[in-house]
């Protein structure tokens, strides 16, 4: 399946560079509330940067400003070059954004959900057939069905369609793939990178720390700041001590044993096994890894394995969670 | 043999019209273990659940839950089971503390059960502080631990947790784990669903459903070694698109 390529009006834009969002000092505020606290960054155009997060840590909020949705309450960003709060009416065409809730029309079909999106922005079907034929064929069988009577898998495609019907030039996804299953999830991603090799800018957020490889650089969202960006290789590798999976026959027992080892800086259930980093930042592997071992085998474990592991984007943002606050902020590009 | 087995599930069945939702499903989850019921969307979980937790009359088949009998004792297996659901488990609009009193009031517990299983849960949760708060008010992560911990209010035998992590940041819901495991380690069955793969690896043992029948049952080691993947996550994909190894655009099959 290929995607018709796309001329990106973007690069030619003098003094802009190439970047197709720049966010500066972004604040939010809902009363008391501080959604969005100080956050800075930018987007190169044709880049797949995604915002991985918790809920509640910023990520729908500044989605929203950036589609013009939301005025921030301090702060600028520029999208395509424009502000999103002075720029809105001609930016608004420009971009294509799925929101998270799936904000189709339930009693309209799948095929006049998509005339209805084609003709807000005063296009049609027919002349953007090429554009979104590579998602829409995968529904079109379905074209007649309710939107409502779609599994997920083809809500999200038609949301997909819909949202890139009109040609933008950068598009905005929120949680595309939340409470959806692990395959649906990775078909999902695979679309996204048919997209990005047409060279469309493309804006994601997920609550699934694993899609962070799936991007081409991530900015770690958490309470209203950005805790990392970078490249997700670049994020894992900047994790700065020896990490180790901890295997023993109790994995609970040895949990709990370990929080009370002198040695713990942090420990971690991680599916089968331990996550465990040393206090001692440049202590040896192989003596830090004997020691437990000793530790837990002179409590009665077996099966007791320790070995050095590269940390996952799961590491390094639980590190970023717990690092005092002054420390949390790496470089932002 | 119930002596042992929490969950005893025979052929069990499912059929709305001409879908069967659940196809002869057979399987047991011992006494104390932490079983993972995973599936894609439309696989047939949420239907199998459903008939487990007394919700939901079976087609055909059989299943025992705590000891009682699914079609003629559906009653009888809401107090010793707990079940907590992604979407909704507490009132918002209830301080800590009275959503505590009314579960424990659904459940009969007396007003002296209640005020000491309130003081003994704010105590083991660190939430004392937080007692007299609004639940609307609460990080998310502080109110997915509350609702595993309500769950467990009336102490079931058996507890139901429904994607009791979606979207929780990483440590809490490694925190969460440790509350399953604490609940296992005194004897409590846990049943969990979750479509994050890596999180079927805290399991003792996992089910994968694929179109209404388990395709795989095993420890995710076993199930690892069987079919020859890194990971569970590999075997997932392997289970629920056999033929189409990773194109898009099968997911019709979901209703």
């Amino acid at each position: 399946m290929r995607m018709p390529a796309r001329t990106s009006q973007l690069t030619q834009a003098p003094g802009a560079g190439a970047d197709a969002v720049v966010v500066d000092g972004l604040v939010k505020r809902f009363g008391r509330t501080t959604a969005l606290d100080g956050v800075s960054f930018s987007v190169r155009a044709g880049e797949l940067f995604g915002f991985i997060g918790p809920d509640g840590g910023g990520k729908t909020t500044l989605l929203r400003i950036l589609t013009t949705l939301l005025v921030p309450t301090a702060g600028t960003a520029h999208v395509l070059g424009q502000d999103v709060v002075k720029g809105l009416w001609t930016l608004r065409p420009r971009i294509g954004y799925m929101p998270g809730r799936f904000s189709l029309y339930p009693d309209l079909s799948v095929e006049e959900n998509l005339r209805f999106f084609a003709s807000v922005f005063g296009t049609s079907v027919e002349r953007e057939y090429e554009q979104i034929a590579p998602i829409y064929t995968q529904i079109e069988a379905f074209k007649d069905r309710r939107a409502a009577a779609l599994s997920g898998g083809m809500k999200q495609k038609l949301a997909l369609c819909c949202a890139l019907v009109h040609r933008p030039e950068i598009l905005f996804l929120d949680e595309p793939t939340t409470g959806v299953d692990a395959v649906s999830r990775r078909e999902f991603w695979d679309l996204l990178d048919q997209l990005k090799a047409t060279r469309l800018t493309i804006v994601v957020s997920t609550p699934y720390m694993d899609e962070a490889k799936r991007c081409d650089r991530v900015a770690l969202v958490q309470r209203g700041r950005l805790l990392a960006l970078d490249t997700p290789g670049a994020i894992t590798a900047s994790f700065d001590r020896p990490l180790l999976a901890v295997h023993a026959d109790n994995r609970y027992r040895a949990l709990l044993a370990l929080r009370d080892y002198p040695g713990t800086h942090t420990i971690y259930p991680f599916g089968a096994v331990l996550h465990y980093t040393d206090q001692r930042r440049d202590a040896a592997v192989d003596q830090i890894a004997g020691e437990l071992k000793t530790f837990l085998e002179t409590r009665g474990f077996r099966d007791v394995r320790a070995d050095r592991i590269p940390a996952t984007i799961e590491d390094s943002f639980m590190a970023f969670m717990g690092a005092p606050e002054e420390d949390r902020r790496t470089g932002a590009a | 043999m119930t002596g042992e087995l929490a969950i005893e599930a025979r052929d069990l069945t499912r059929v709305f019209g001409a879908f069967t939702a659940v196809n002869h499903i057979t399987f047991d989850v011992r006494v104390g273990e932490v079983f993972g019921f995973l599936g894609a969307n439309g696989a047939g979980k949420t239907t199998a659940l459903r008939m487990l937790i007394g919700l939901l009359a079976p087609t055909s088949g059989s299943a025992r839950v705590a000891g009682h009998d699914v079609f003629s004792q559906s009653e009888a297996i809401k107090p010793d089971i707990g079940y907590m659901s992604q979407r909704f488990s507490l009132y918002e609009d209830l301080t800590v503390r009275e959503n505590i009193a009314l579960y424990g009031g659904i459940y009969g517990l007396t007003n002296r059960e209640i005020r000491e299983r309130t003081e003994r849960m704010l105590g083991r949760l660190g939430f004392d502080r937080a007692a007299n708060d609004l639940v609307r008010a609460l990080p998310l992560g502080w109110r997915q631990k509350l609702a595993f911990s309500v769950a467990l209010l009336h102490q079931p035998r058996i507890v139901f947790l429904d994607e009791p992590t979606s979207g929780v940041d990483p440590i809490t819901r490694r925190q969460f784990w440790e509350l399953i495991y604490e609940a296992a380690a005194s004897g409590t069955t846990v049943l969990v669903t979750t479509h994050y793969m890596d999180e079927a690896e805290y399991c003792d043992r996992i089910s994968i459903m694929v179109a209404g029948q388990i395709g795989a049952m095993g420890t995710p080691s076993d199930l690892k070694r069987q079919f020859g993947t890194e990971s569970i996550d590999e075997l997932f994909v392997q289970l629920a698109r056999p033929d189409a190894a990773g194109a898009a655009g099968a997911s019709t099959h979901a209703k």
